[in-house]
């Protein structure tokens, strides 16, 4: 037993799952997931996954988390420990007073264990091999036992994952029976032969209310649907493709014509990114709303198009599911690392729009919106999405359309307009924000048409080298990007409710340990005024924030605090003023993590908390 | 160079096409080429098979690479969009551009360089996708508009201008959609009009993948003794296999000549390709008798031009697709938002 005491908690604690990558161990631990979700209680769940496909290490963990803390915590109260392949990595991976959960059927050597956590065994696999001949089943039943195992050791109601097994295998009554015997097989066991509970329990709450769980790739590519895209190619790179297949699946569902059965889409998968980006960029000038979805290399690729895109005026939408680079750097880790890269994307003096989701409901918002954007600005839009939000479950507000919303396809000339005399010039200024307006291809006999080029012309799409009309459309370009300060998602911003000199900005899937690592300092006497920024380019009031603190802390996961340079560089910073907060090995930040790193610079500042001035 | 409009001036006798339009209609900006390149008699050959088919020119978009060639969708069909896009990635942009609007005529236009090097994958995919276009490469094998390099289509032991040997092999695009699954595949010479017009035609009718390697001779580069894209040596070593001598719509169609020297092929839509054989062997619907014709005549320094390939029940991308009748960019809300009602049970579907 423990020689520490053991770790007690309800609803606030950390579950890892140590699996073989391929073992089928991921939807009997998504069961468990969902199902301390069905108890009423928050959980925010995280692959952690290797490169390939079979027979690596992968793991999942589940933050339970009453309090409704999403983002990761770091550390480990529970190990299920199923690869011996990391068995000393895992092991030493948790807590003091923790507990080991692993297989007991082959004996382990005591030096095998920690004095101070407390072991629990389950002959998983001997008791498979009793009740199952057929290999494949030993398998994939040993995963749903283990999860009947902690229904037991964790109090939790065996119901509600019943009621989930039967959701999912509705119309399969045999399946749903055999993995229903399977879970009892594992909780009977434990029931019987162990001590249960433990010191870890799931209590039913009531702190999920309404909200839905919902991984961000699949959120980004409803939004697309619902944001009206009727062009996709891509290219499979990790962790983006699953936001194509997400579309792909959705659009099966929601985008058949309901006479014809005919599709209301195209989806290509191209022979690379070049080719997924100009498939995108040919649809967009064409009058479709087109995206791409890809991560970094993928963007590289792309860069080229890029800079035609923003310089032809051509409207696209780019999901960017970011991971660790540079090159393919660590391609199933998530980073925050393509911030300048996208932002600056191509060659010559360009700029893009950037849109940063926090969390899937965001993803989806923006994901929407990025094609009104994309219309009405006339250039890339990137929806800055990464790993973690991408590719895991996340519990969020539900998804809300407004049946009135119509699409806003920007500056577009009609026929109509072009016989009322209304006069057409492709780079021609008429409103002073910088849109010019555009015709589709065949949308009049004589009048309208224009030559798109990346080369330098006039404001009426004729070719010339000359210097100035070449300066005016830059300039153009110039106030187009002002206006779309005003189009964006705005930063908000949560001001402490004690006046303080500091404040901090970060975005896009910081944000939930970025609210606890707050609640933590504020706590610890430590008021900081917060502003997340949503995208790029910057509001007013980024620099405004920036103007009323004496230091703003700037967290990002990446090495190179590129938020922070595309602040400085934008908005003309002092960057003494901006203080990196950085984490970057390619696992999601921890309030743990930004809560000290903060603190212990606040305490370097000797920060005597200001008295409140009497207003 | 500057823009340089052409005199609006309508000639009223000018002769008008079943739509109305004259030729005038179908011309475009001032060509800015070298006297006497290859290129703007493919240009002069777009124009007359637009003015003969009476297409409205606003329904075409013309889409190019970069390179001499490339450049030339601005000199013709000024009612039209045009799209100049990047190097080698014609096929791409076009590929997305049909998609959004299967009611437009496409028409891709690039050079050697364009597709058989930096873009010969783009080339190979959009054939083996069955794009719905007519791809014309604009063939001098030699890069013009960077000023002479070697392309991939120039020949083993051809010459540069400069006195350069070519080691490399070379690329014949022709094969190259053959064997990708083109449903239309054609080759002529810039300077046979006669030959190239109705091949034109004939590839814009076709509503599939439709190829065409034109020879275009560069004069500043490539068009010297030594070169084998030159005007002498093309015309020297043309092995025409057949002549693509008009082609028709639904009407009754009357053949001359004697029946074993004419082949006439039905398309799907009911026009019909007439082509007068030179070679009374040849099949125009046998894709793998035309690839042992080519290899078989290339081995003997030939070159071989006609209509190589037609397959008349092509399928296209929107076939594979089962996309909707109507234009993607044309459906609206309706169409394509499902709406809150349907959000409403993903949602539920989520908890
Ligand atoms: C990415 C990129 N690389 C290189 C170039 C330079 N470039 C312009 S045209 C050209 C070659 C064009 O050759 P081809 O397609 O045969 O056209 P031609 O001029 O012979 O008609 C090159 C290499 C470019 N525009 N873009
Ligand atoms: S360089 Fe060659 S290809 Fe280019 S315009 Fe002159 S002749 Fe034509
Ligand atoms: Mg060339």
């Amino acid at each position: 037993m423990s020689n520490k005491t053991p770790i007690s908690s309800v609803n606030d604690f950390v579950v890892r799952f140590a699996n073989v990558n391929g073992s089928g161990s991921a939807s009997a631990n998504e069961l468990f997931a969902r199902s301390v979700l069905r108890m009423g209680v928050p959980v925010s769940p995280r692959n952690i996954f290797p490169s390939n496909i079979q027979g690596l290490p992968t793991w999942y963990e589940v933050r339970i988390t009453e309090a409704g803390h999403l983002g990761a915590r770091g550390g480990v109260d529970l190990m299920v420990a199923m690869n011996p392949q990391t068995w000393d990595k895992d092991l030493a991976m948790i807590e003091p007073g923790g507990y080991l959960f692993y297989d007991s059927t082959k004996p382990m050597p005591s030096s095998k264990f920690r004095p101070d956590i407390t072991v629990i065994g389950v002959p998983l696999t001997a008791i498979c091999n009793r009740e199952y001949t057929d290999p494949r089943q030993r398998q994939l039943f040993k995963n749903i036992m283990y999860v009947g195992a902690l229904s037991a050791l964790l109090d939790m109601d065996v119901k509600a994952i019943e009621q989930l097994i039967s959701e999912q295998f509705k119309g399969k009554e045999k399946l749903f029976d055999a993995n229903k015997n399977a879970l009892h097989l594992g909780r009977d066991w434990a029931l019987l032969n162990l001590e249960c509970p433990i010191g870890l329990r799931v209590q039913r709450a009531d702190k999920v209310g309404d909200r839905i769980f919902m991984e961000g790739n699949s959120a980004a590519a409803l939004g697309a649907v619902y944001g009206g895209a009727t062009v996709c190619a891509w290219y499979p790179i990790t962790p983006s493709s699953s936001l194509a297949d997400a579309f792909t699946s959705y659009c099966r569902r929601l985008r058949v014509d309901p006479e014809t059965k005919k599709m209301n889409v195209a989806i290509v998968q191209g022979e690379d990114e070049l080719a997924s980006m100009g498939i995108v960029v040919g649809a967009a000038w064409n009058g479709a709303r087109a995206f791409t979805a890809t991560s970094g290399p993928g963007v590289s690729l792309m860069t080229e198009f890029l800079g035609l895109a923003y310089f032809a005026e051509i409207p696209a939408v780019l999901f960017n599911v970011q991971r660790a680079g540079p090159s393919t750097g660590m391609p199933t880790r998530t980073q925050q690392c393509d911030v300048i890269s996208c932002a600056y994307a191509s060659h010559g003096d360009t700029k893009h729009v950037l849109l940063f989701p926090e969390d899937p409901r965001e993803a989806f918002e923006f994901g929407a919106l990025s094609f009104d954007l994309a219309d009405r600005l006339q250039t890339p839009i990137f929806v800055m999405l990464d790993l973690d939000i991408g590719m895991n479950h996340r519990l969020c507000r539900p998804l809300t359309w407004d049946d009135s919303r119509k699409y806003d396809r920007g500056k577009v000339m009609t026929a109509e307009m072009l016989d009322a005399g209304k006069e057409f010039g492709r780079y021609l200024d008429v409103d002073g924000d910088g849109i010019p307006y555009r015709t589709y291809p065949g949308t009049h006999p004589t009048k309208g048409a224009y030559f798109t080029r990346g080369t330098s012309r006039d404001r009426y799409a004729r070719y010339t080298e000359e210097g100035a009309p070449y300066a005016d459309n830059m300039q153009r370009l110039l106030r187009k990007f002002e206006t779309a300060k005003d189009l964006v998602p705005r930063p908000l911003i949560a001001n402490s409710d004690k006046p303080t000199r500091y404040g901090v900005i970060y975005y896009g899937s910081t944000a939930p340990a970025m609210d606890e690592a707050n609640q933590a300092l504020k706590t610890a006497g430590k008021n900081l005024d917060l502003l997340r920024v949503r995208a790029f380019p910057f509001h007013h009031t980024v620099e405004d924030f920036i103007a009323d603190h004496d230091f703003v802390f700037v967290v990002e996961q990446n090495r190179d605090a590129q938020l922070r340079s595309l602040i400085v560089n934008e908005c003309g910073i002092d960057p003494a003023r901006l203080v990196p907060i950085l984490h970057y090995d390619g696992t999601p930040i921890t309030a743990r993590f930004i809560a000290k790193s903060i603190g212990e610079r606040l305490d370097a500042l000797k920060v005597t908390p200001l008295r409140k001035v009497v207003s | 160079m500057t823009y340089i409009a052409k005199p609006k001036f309508h000639h009223p006798s000018l002769p008008k096409n079943a739509l109305g339009y004259t030729h005038r209609d179908y011309e475009g900006k001032v060509s800015t080429l070298c006297a006497g390149c290859g290129h703007d008699s493919i240009t002069a050959s777009v124009i007359e098979a637009c003015y003969e088919l009476a297409i409205e020119p606003h329904r075409v978009a013309k889409i190019s690479g970069i390179g001499c060639s490339s450049k030339t969708t601005d000199y013709f069909l000024n009612a039209s969009h045009g799209f100049n896009s990047v190097h080698g990635r014609m096929p791409s942009v076009l590929t997305g551009a049909n998609l959004a609007n299967r009611d437009l005529i496409y028409l891709g236009v690039s050079g050697d360089g364009d597709s058989a090097s930096i873009g010969f994958g783009q080339f190979a995919h959009s054939m083996r996708r069955g794009v719905n276009m007519t791809y014309i490469v604009e063939n001098n094998g030699v890069y013009g508009l960077t000023k002479g390099q070697f392309s991939a289509t120039a020949d083993r032991g051809s010459k540069s201008k400069r006195g350069l040997t070519n080691n490399d092999n070379a690329i014949d695009m022709v094969a190259m959609a053959l064997q990708l699954g083109a449903t239309y595949v054609a080759r002529a010479f810039s300077g046979d009009k006669t030959q190239l017009v109705p091949l034109i035609k004939g590839a814009i009718e076709h509503q599939g993948a439709a190829f065409i390697d034109v020879i275009s001779p560069c004069v500043a580069f490539n068009n010297h003794a030594g070169s084998t894209k030159s005007f002498d040596y093309v015309r020297e070593h043309n092995e025409a296999v057949n002549r693509l001598d008009f082609i028709s719509g639904r009407a009754p169609i009357h053949v001359d000549y004697d029946p074993g020297t004419t082949q006439v092929v039905e398309q799907h839509d009911g026009s019909r390709l007439v082509l007068k054989k030179v070679s009374a062997d040849y099949d125009a619907n046998d894709r793998l008798g035309a690839m042992n014709f080519l290899g078989h005549h290339a081995s003997k320094g030939q070159i071989v031009t006609g209509l190589i390939y037609v397959d008349s029940e092509p399928e296209d991308l929107h076939t594979h697709f089962n996309t909707v009748d109507k234009p993607l960019n044309a459906l609206s809300e309706k169409e394509l938002c499902p709406g809150s009602a349907t959000l409403e049970k993903i949602n539920a579907a989520l908890r």
